[in-house]
């Protein structure tokens, strides 16, 4: 038997007789405290800058429409709006795709080839939002504007979504470049949760004959639900809070318009292209609240997402991304 | 269902899932392509070593940026790589109750806050009270998004060293202390250098807590409390403007970005093959 | 690995040190309109060669940002072609200076096939960006464009989505002419447009207007010509259609030379006389009477002397005009009254 076994456990963890180990532990506590702080601090600043516009808009703020800067009456709406619509047409378009890559890399590939692809997916998750909204500008709006929006607007056009002149820029842009963005992130943390589900579920499944696919949809779709809910959320999450590549095709108009031709402003957005430039405090702080929201936003939607994905397999590694 | 359907639904949904993964890869080839396609003529001598010219007048470069951008790297590396890690190895050993829960939920918090979000902090902390825009301010919004991403990983992998390893070293009488810097952190070094470099390559391509942090600069730096240029923010400033000279460097400026990028995630990834172990 | 990652920061640090000049030299900052930011920018360009030890470091926000940078003092000097309400003067920590730079002129500019050269007045200009004008065929376009053949298509309005002076110049003259205009919208850096999509900066809207068929923005006169777009002619108040053009910019400035007030702050849009287009406007530099930093001072009164007189040779190639002598004179007289601590900073010139 080992010496080291033998050490009882109460010795190796008694407190500090030494300065180093002292040292090292009021260190360290720091380094934790210090990131608690921060974000602490944050949530303060945020709050305390933001009290002018809440004291002067109340709730109102959050169901005005109006962004006035002139007049000076602000409401949150349109950004909200523009927010919640071009994440959701994100998703709609990314969750089929992530998800199915996600099965595709953790159940139905050979395994020669799942890690080259599981490194080129995450390479989509490194570019960097700006050259997106650079490609969105050049490739993806000329190509709206000239083929799919006229497309659409002809056998579609009688539904509310689909009117209007096609701008290219607009809700449909931001949206599915939204989409191309969050992609990869669902599609990792799928795959993640997918490989945590146990063996032991497959193996029965195919036990009783059933084929990779029903497998798969049996055993470890089922099995992995919630975690898989928890990946979409933390895409959405992603969603929300992305700003340049939005910011660079979705119009910046600040009203709520039905159709997905529409131009639309989110709450990033208007922040990234307002702040520099709020001359009045009311207006700085009205911009600083909407970042107040979505901070607060992004934080439920991204905490909610990890307690469904931890419930599959245990903390799964969702930092990496 | 007869054995023949499903073994059709089998083959069609595999299809189907292996057209998924494609159609996820397919942007990040499309955009390269157009990237090499725009961007590699404009990428010449010129634009490394040039200063950008007046507005309408071709020619010049985009070297402060480059450079700029680096600074900034360097500069976020050195406030956020050392309080990650230390936070790391806080969260991977630490006996304490209550405070290692709160700091490891608040990180993911952090982690999860829109970057634009992180820039308005940076500038109510660090622009205003300092009067102007400054590479320290946005270092800092650069660092701030760092520290959840290199915490998480090096306090996962200070727990991945194995425990005969501390313990060995413990019974020989070292104090707990320098088991952790001599034996405990060098065994995880590679890992936490894969963190790291994850971390760097995240904030290299961020654009907007630098627009009011950083501000840019048409020069070179002029000292570190100063506005400084970088990568991103001149490729956004390019990219709306009207000039096709401008837009030609944007894409070059996107290419280089995006090769700086791409070839650290590419190191981080190497780093870990096969030695995730981190014991060397 | 480790060495290969050694290598590459060795290149990198060798690289960024041969490039970057080993002398610091004093940078100055500013921040804001990006409607002279083609005349700054060469300005500041070649004032690098008046004087190497200052480097003037200009970021094109638009007027909004320019005017909030000087206020809380987060940079050297700002730029607006809005002049700033009494009630920004007061926010501001001391008092600040408007000094003029050039004239320019704000014009229609749009995306059509074959480019047509068009006439406007100001009323269908209200009307169309107040969204009651939506056809490129309306009649009362037509009515003014006989010859031009105008498609059955959406104008597609394009406005700035950030406070911007060049808006101000632009609503400030839809202001006088349209009662409804004044009454929905009003005038301001930033104002709440009823249509249109939002770029950002003149370089935004120009590129927005370039990429985009049946386009309709108003943009800075170098923005448009230099990016090969059409410019319309706008009737102005004595009922001539006029292009904008710097002698047109020069004529609607000559009866505001003469009676300029004391502070600058003036509005040339809807200025009388045949030859003078009607949406023409100064652009102003902000700067503090009393300076915090001699040296940056001195630095910045010297610029702003050498660029009212040497600099405006540089105005007609980048199509604005300069300045009229009258107001030259009346300048310098204000420079010479920036101080550092009560001490001129100017004298004896």
């Amino acid at each position: 038997m080992s010496v080291v076994a033998a050490i009882p456990q109460s010795a190796q963890r008694a407190a500090p007789k030494n300065i180093g180990d002292r040292a090292l532990r009021i260190v360290l506590k720091a380094a934790g405290l210090a990131i608690v702080l921060l974000v602490l601090a944050m949530a303060f600043e945020m709050v305390r800058t933001s009290v002018p516009s809440m004291r002067t808009f109340g709730w109102s703020f959050l169901v005005t429409s109006t962004w006035d800067p002139v007049a000076e009456r602000f409401g949150a709406i349109p950004f909200v709006y523009g927010t919640l619509v071009s994440s959701f047409l994100a998703l709609l378009i990314a969750v089929p795709l992530g998800l199915g890559a996600a099965i595709y890399l953790a159940e139905l590939a050979p395994a020669g080839i799942r890690p080259p692809i599981a490194f080129l997916v995450e390479l989509v998750a490194a570019v960097p939002s700006v050259i997106y909204g650079l490609w969105g500008i050049f490739v993806l709006a000329p190509l709206l504007r000239t083929y799919v929006q006229p497309a659409l607007g002809k056998t579609l056009g009688y539904l509310p979504l689909f009117q209007g002149p096609p701008y290219g820029v607009g809700m449909l842009a931001a949206g599915i470049i939204l989409a191309i963005m969050v992609v990869p992130y669902i599609t990792a943390v799928s795959r993640e949760v997918l490989l945590a589900v146990p063996n032991t579920q497959r193996e029965a499944a195919l036990a009783l004959g059933a084929t990779r696919w029903e497998t798969t949809r049996i055993a470890v779709l089922r099995y992995g639900r919630s975690g898989l809910v928890g990946a979409i959320l933390l895409g959405l999450g992603r969603a929300l809070g992305e700003t340049m590549a939005v910011t660079m095709v979705i119009g910046n108009r600040p009203e709520v318009a039905i159709s997905l031709f529409a131009p639309g402003y989110t709450m990033a957005s208007v922040i990234a292209n307002e702040f520099t430039e709020a001359t009045s405090e009311i207006y700085l702080s009205a911009l600083i609240e909407i970042g107040l929201l979505l901070f607060v936003l992004t934080i439920v939607v991204n905490a909610l997402a990890r307690l469904l994905v931890w419930s599959v397999g245990g903390p799964v590694k969702t930092v990496r991304e | 269902m007869t054995p023949g359907v499903r073994r059709g639904v089998n083959v069609l949904m595999s299809g189907l899932a292996a057209v998924a993964a494609g159609l996820v890869i397919l942007p990040l080839l499309l955009i390269f392509g157009f990237l090499l396609w725009q961007g590699a003529s404009a990428v010449n001598v010129d634009f490394f070593t040039h200063l950008p010219k007046p507005v309408g007048e071709v020619g010049g470069g985009m070297a402060n940026a480059i450079v700029g951008s680096l600074i900034l790297i360097a500069l976020a590396a050195a406030l956020g790589l050392p309080l990650g890690i230390l936070g790391g190895v806080y969260l991977a050993e630490s006996r304490d109750r209550h405070i290692p829960w709160l700091a490891r939920f608040l990180a993911d918090v952090l982690n999860g806050v829109p970057s634009i979000v992180i820039g308005i902090f940076a500038y109510t902390v660090m622009v205003l009270p300092m009067r102007r825009f400054s590479a320290l301010a946005g270092a800092f919004a650069l660092a701030v998004i760092m520290l959840p991403i290199v915490m998480r990983t090096s306090e996962e992998l200070v727990r991945l060293v194995p425990a005969s390893l501390r313990e060995a070293a413990l019974a020989l009488g070292i104090p707990e202390w320098k088991v952790l810097l001599r034996v405990v952190l060098p065994a995880a070094r590679a890992g936490i250098v894969t963190g790291s470099m994850v971390a760097i390559a995240r904030v290299a391509g961020e654009t907007a807590p630098l627009l009011f942090t950083a501000f840019g600069n048409r020069f070179w730096h002029q000292g570190l409390d100063q506005p400084i240029a970088a990568l991103p923010l001149q490729i956004f400033a390019y990219a709306i403007a009207p000039y096709d000279d401008w837009h030609r460097q944007a894409w070059a400026g996107a290419l280089v970005l995006i090769g700086l990028v791409f070839v650290v995630s590419l190191a981080a990834r190497m780093a870990t093959s096969g030695r995730f172990t981190g014991v060397r | 690995m480790r060495t290969w990652l050694r290598a590459m920061v060795l290149v990198l640090t060798g690289w960024s040190w041969l490039v970057a000049p080993a002398d610091a030299q004093m940078l100055m900052n500013g921040a804001g309109a990006t409607f002279p930011y083609p005349i700054y920018s060469k300005w500041f360009d070649e004032y690098t060669k008046v004087d190497p030890e200052v480097r003037f470091n200009y970021q094109s926000i638009g007027s909004g940002g320019g005017i909030k940078q000087v206020t809380s003092r987060t940079v050297d000097f700002g730029a607006t072609d809005g002049p700033m309400t009494d009630e920004q003067l007061k926010q501001a920590p001391g008092e600040l200076l408007h000094i003029p730079t050039v004239l320019g002129a704000v014009v229609a500019t749009y995306n059509l096939p074959g480019a047509p050269k068009l006439k406007f007045t100001g009323d269908v200009l209200a009307d169309i960006f107040l969204g009651k004008i939506t056809k490129w065929n309306d009649a009362k376009i037509t009515a003014l464009n006989p010859g031009a053949t105008l498609p059955d298509q959406p104008i597609v309005v394009v406005h700035r989505s950030d406070g911007s002076g060049t808006t101000y110049i632009w609503v400030d003259y839809l202001s006088k002419i349209s009662p409804e205009w004044q009454q929905k919208v009003g005038k301001g850096t930033s104002v709440n447009w009823p249509v249109g999509l939002g770029g950002k900066g003149n370089e935004g809207v120009s590129g927005q207007v370039k990429g985009q068929p049946g386009a309709l923005g108003y943009v800075e006169l170098a923005y448009a010509v230099k990016n090969n777009l059409p410019v319309a002619s706008i009737k102005n108040a004595n009922g001539k259609f006029v292009e904008p053009t710097i002698a047109t910019t020069t004529a609607a400035a000559t009866g505001a030379a003469k009676s300029m007030p004391d502070d600058f702050r003036v509005s040339l849009t809807n200025a009388p006389g045949d030859d003078a287009y009607p949406v023409a406007s100064f652009t102003w530099l902000l700067v503090y009477r009393d300076q915090a930093n001699e040296a940056k001072g001195r630095a910045l009164a010297k610029f702003l002397w050498w660029m009212s007189h040497d600099g405006q040779k540089y105005a007609d190639d980048l199509l604005y005009a300069p300045l009229p002598v009258p107001v030259v004179k009346q300048i310098e007289g204000k420079v010479k009254q920036i101080t550092y601590q009560g001490k001129p900073l100017m004298a004896g010139r």
